[in-house]
Parts: C-alpha cells; structure tokens; sequence
C-alpha cells in the first residue's frame, strides 16, 4: 500500500527546537502520542514528538516537505511496519491502549485507525466491492443485506451515493479524481473506523473536488477523530480545529488553528505559513 | 519576536514583498496628509484663516482617494497572497487604521468648515487658549501615533492609548467655559456653538488616534485591546 517515491526526503540536521510551544494535550484525547522518536535506518525522522488527538475534531499537521508529518501519520496506525528499516520508539495510544503492544494485530488496528491517501487507490473492482470488501474481510456482516446496508451508509456518509447509486456494478476506477478519493473515503468508514487518518486528500483534486472533500471531513468529524497532512495551508486553515506544525522531524508549535494562523507563536511557524526565509 | 520589525522584505516571493512595501508606505503617505490637514485645520481656525481653511475643506479629495486606493490594494493582497500570521494582521490593522485616518481627515474637514462660518474679522477662536492648547495636544499625540506606526513601537502606542483621558479632560473644561460664556451672554451662544463643534473635531481625532495605536499592538502582538482597561492591555502585551 505505501508508495516509497512519495515518501518524504529523510532529515537528521539538528535545529535548535527545545520543546514544543503550545499545548500538546486534549482535553478529551483519542489518541496519545509520548516521546515518539522514527528512524529509517540511521537516520531520525522523528525527533522526540508529544501529541494528542482530540476526539472528534480535525487535528491538521503541516510543514515544509521532509519534515515528518506523513511519516508521524503512518505511524498512526502502524503503516510503518511495513518499512523493514522503520523503528518506532516512544509511546503511542488509542482510548489508552498502546497500539505497538506485542500481539495486537495490525490489520485490527488500521480497521479502528482508516487510512485516504494523496492519490485516490480505488481496487479494480465495482464501486459496491470497494466499499463492502472491508465489512467483509471484518466479519461486519452476516447476510448480503447487512452488507447492501453498510455499502449504502458509507457511500453516503462519504456523499457520493446520490453520484453513483444507479451504478453500484460499474468499475471504481471508472469515476472521476474526487469521486474516486470519496469512493476511498466510503472504503475507509466501512469498517466503522474511530480516527481517519488523511495524507494530503486533496491534493490532486480540482478547488471544486477539492470543496467537497473538505465539507465532508467537517461533516465527518461528528462521528470520527481526523488526523490531515496537508501542504495547503488554506486547507489546513479551513478544515482543521488544532493545528500542529512540524520543521525537520521536530514538532515546533501545537495550537488552536485560529491562533496558528493568525498569531503564531515560533518564528519558525510564523515563517512557513506566510511563506518567509525560515 | 517582531518587535519593531515585521520582516516585510522575507517572503520567499519578491513581488509579495514589494506590494507589502508599496501598501505600508501608502499609509505612512495617507498619515502625513491627515496630519497636514489637522495642523491647517487647526491652524485655519486659531488664525481664521479663511484661505487656509478652503485648502483644507478641499484637500479632503486626496485623502479620501489614498483611502480608496489603499483599500483596493490590501483587496488585491488578499485576494492574491491569501495572507496569514503577521502578514494577515498587517492588512486587517491597514483597512483599520485608514478608516480612522480617513475619518481624522473629515474632523479636520470640520475645523475649516466651522472656521468659514465664524466672523473673520473677530478672531473669535483666538480668545481661547485653552481650544489652542486642546489643538496642539491632539496634534502632537496624532505625530506621536503616525511615528509609532511607523516604528511599530508598542510602548509608544500604549502610552497614547493612555494619554486620551487627558484630551477628554481638555474638551470637558471647554465645554464648560463656553456653557459659562453661553449663559453670560446669550449672543455669544451662535460662536460659542461653533467654538464648541471644533472642540468636539479635536476631540475625536483624539479618539481616532488612540483606535490607531490599538491596531499597532494588534499588529505587533496580536493582541485585540479595543474595549480594554489599560491595565488590562498593560498585562497583556506582556504575556
């Protein structure tokens, strides 16, 4: 599933980032995340970073290519793991339960923790299959009509159902960029996932995909808890509650997204979203 | 951080900076105009200038055209730059602050208008020192705030947030001078009115002027400290 070219260029340069300005923890934390420290081989992606996920808001996590937040968002649900030169230290919950405890099955893992990728990956399968072969790997249905149930629920929660209910046989791969990346999204709360993680949505998507896909993410968070990486910092802005900004594997500021955007408090967040010499 | 500096000139985009640049200095521009006008104004009025007093009345075109301008520019920054962080706070506090300047502008409008109604040949505004002292204080604090602006010099700002009691004190003691004169000698009523419009001008490019430096701490700390006790804002700016 994970495409190594779109990886972020690996940093190890050491900056001078003391301690993360802002506040790292939620009040009602779905997701906790300590010390967390990422290497691919020698190298460290991820330098010492505390975060929590609120639950049921968008967290947005943003910062110059390289600098670690996709490889911080894999680690959420372990897509890491499929990186052998990938070690994760640090300490890493879900509702309190570490998620890199011995025995537990990754497979469940990413069923409570969904993965949208940047570019839309729909299986070469009908539109229906899409979305029902997770329920069905999971055991979520036991006859065809619980499964029709799921399918239609997803697909509408994912707003697409009214596009393509008269065409649930025909190929996924046959709908357009941001039907296709909502088809991804129908997929992923199939499984009645708990957090959605989301690495750059929408960024091969057109201003009008690209509004839709935003407007469900809003709707989304009524049910799930978001995590986005996103190089839009208008995206992040508009989309997100907390905002968290990484430079060179470090997390450098946590904050409310207005307070981010409007009165940074590191210069070097000040610097990135107005797009100045860091 | 940013104090004194906003490091206009560090967009990775060179033209972003420019029009940056080009915007701010546009208002520094529509300031030493406003500041023009009110010392004319208030110049107009102590001297009934009547010359002088048509110069203002007239100079007010100028600057409600740099208003529209500049309005239009910061329009275009955003709608291009889709500024954020100080860059963003920059443009609010600019629509802000010309509003206020424009607004400084009509005051001193006001001034020459009233100094044409008054009799030329008795220098009726000349007999008050205490309008002349009112005039001098609201000039220098407006020099004071234009300069801060340009410096965005927070310590400056808040001081002249402090010192617009003081202007209040001036504008109510010559409200009661001239309810004095008025009650003395009701025909003095018709210049007293006119004597007490001026001060009434003054006293609200006194006001204005503190909305300006308000905006100077929201520039530089991002802080919002209208409708703020002093105190309040003190702590604040210190977080």
């Amino acid at each position: 599933m994970i495409d190594l070219s779109s990886s972020e260029s690996l940093v190890s340069d050491d900056i001078k980032i003391n301690k993360t300005v802002g506040n790292i923890y939620a009040d009602d934390a779905k997701m906790s995340m300590r010390n967390v420290n990422v290497f691919y081989g020698e190298k460290q992606a991820i330098k010492d970073v505390s975060l929590d996920l609120a639950k049921n808001q968008v967290t947005a996590l943003i910062g110059p290519s390289g600098c670690g937040k996709s490889t911080f968002l894999r680690c959420l649900n372990r897509m890491n793991d499929t990186i052998p030169i990938c070690r994760v230290e640090g300490e890493l919950k879900l509702d309190g339960d570490d998620i890199y405890a011995k025995g537990l099955d990754p497979v469940l893992l990413r069923a409570r923790v969904g993965m949208v990728f940047q570019k839309p990956n729909p299986f070469p399968k009908s539109i229906y299959d899409n979305v029902a072969y997770g329920p069905k790997i999971h055991g979520l249905a036991t006859n065809k009509a619980e499964l029709d149930e799921i399918v239609v629920t997803s697909l509408q929660r994912a707003g697409l159902f009214n596009e393509v209910k008269d065409r649930l046989d025909s190929a996924g791969t046959g709908l357009s960029g941001g039907q296709q990346q909502r088809l991804c999204i129908a997929r992923t709360i199939a499984v009645s996932p708990e957090v959605i993680l989301m690495d750059e949505p929408a960024s091969a998507l057109d201003p009008i995909a690209t509004a839709v896909i935003e407007e469900l993410i809003d709707e989304l968070k009524e049910k799930y808890t978001i995590a986005i990486v996103t190089h839009s910092m208008q995206q992040a802005a508009r989309v997100s509650q907390t905002t968290a900004y990484f430079h060179m594997g470090q997390l450098v500021e946590v904050g409310e997204t207005d307070q981010i955007f409007t009165n940074p408090s590191h210069e070097l967040t000040e610097n990135y979203i107005t797009g100045r010499f860091g | 951080m940013m104090e004194n500096d906003l490091h206009l000139t560090q967009h990775i985009s060179k033209r972003f900076n420019e029009e940056l640049e080009e915007v701010r200095s546009q208002v520094l521009k529509m300031g030493g105009l406003v500041e023009q006008q009110v010392n004319d104004g208030l110049e107009a009025l102590m001297q009934s200038d009547f010359t002088l007093a048509k110069k203002v009345v007239n100079g007010d075109v100028e600057v409600n055209s740099l208003e529209v301008n500049i309005d239009e520019s910061c329009t275009q920054i955003i709608a291009r730059r889709q500024p954020a962080a100080s860059d963003l706070r920059l443009m609010v506090s600019i629509i802000k602050t010309i509003t206020d300047l424009e607004r400084i502008g009509d005051e001193a409008v006001k001034l020459g208008k009233n100094t044409l109604k008054l009799p030329e040949e008795s220098k009726v505004a000349r007999q008050y020192v205490e309008l002349k002292h009112l005039g001098e204080h609201v000039l220098k604090t407006l020099n004071n705030a234009l300069t801060a602006y340009a410096r965005l010099d927070v310590q400056a700002a808040i001081e002249i947030i402090d010192n617009d009691k003081a202007i209040d004190e001036e504008f109510d003691a010559i409200s009661r001078l001239l309810i004095t004169r008025m009650m003395e000698d009701p025909r003095e009523i018709k210049n007293s009115l006119r004597i007490s419009w001026c001060a009434r001008a003054l006293e609200r490019i006194g006001d204005h002027t503190k909305n300006i430096c308000e905006y100077i701490v929201y520039l530089v700390k991002g802080k919002d400290v209208r409708h703020t006790s002093l105190e309040e804002v003190k702590r604040q700016i210190q977080e």
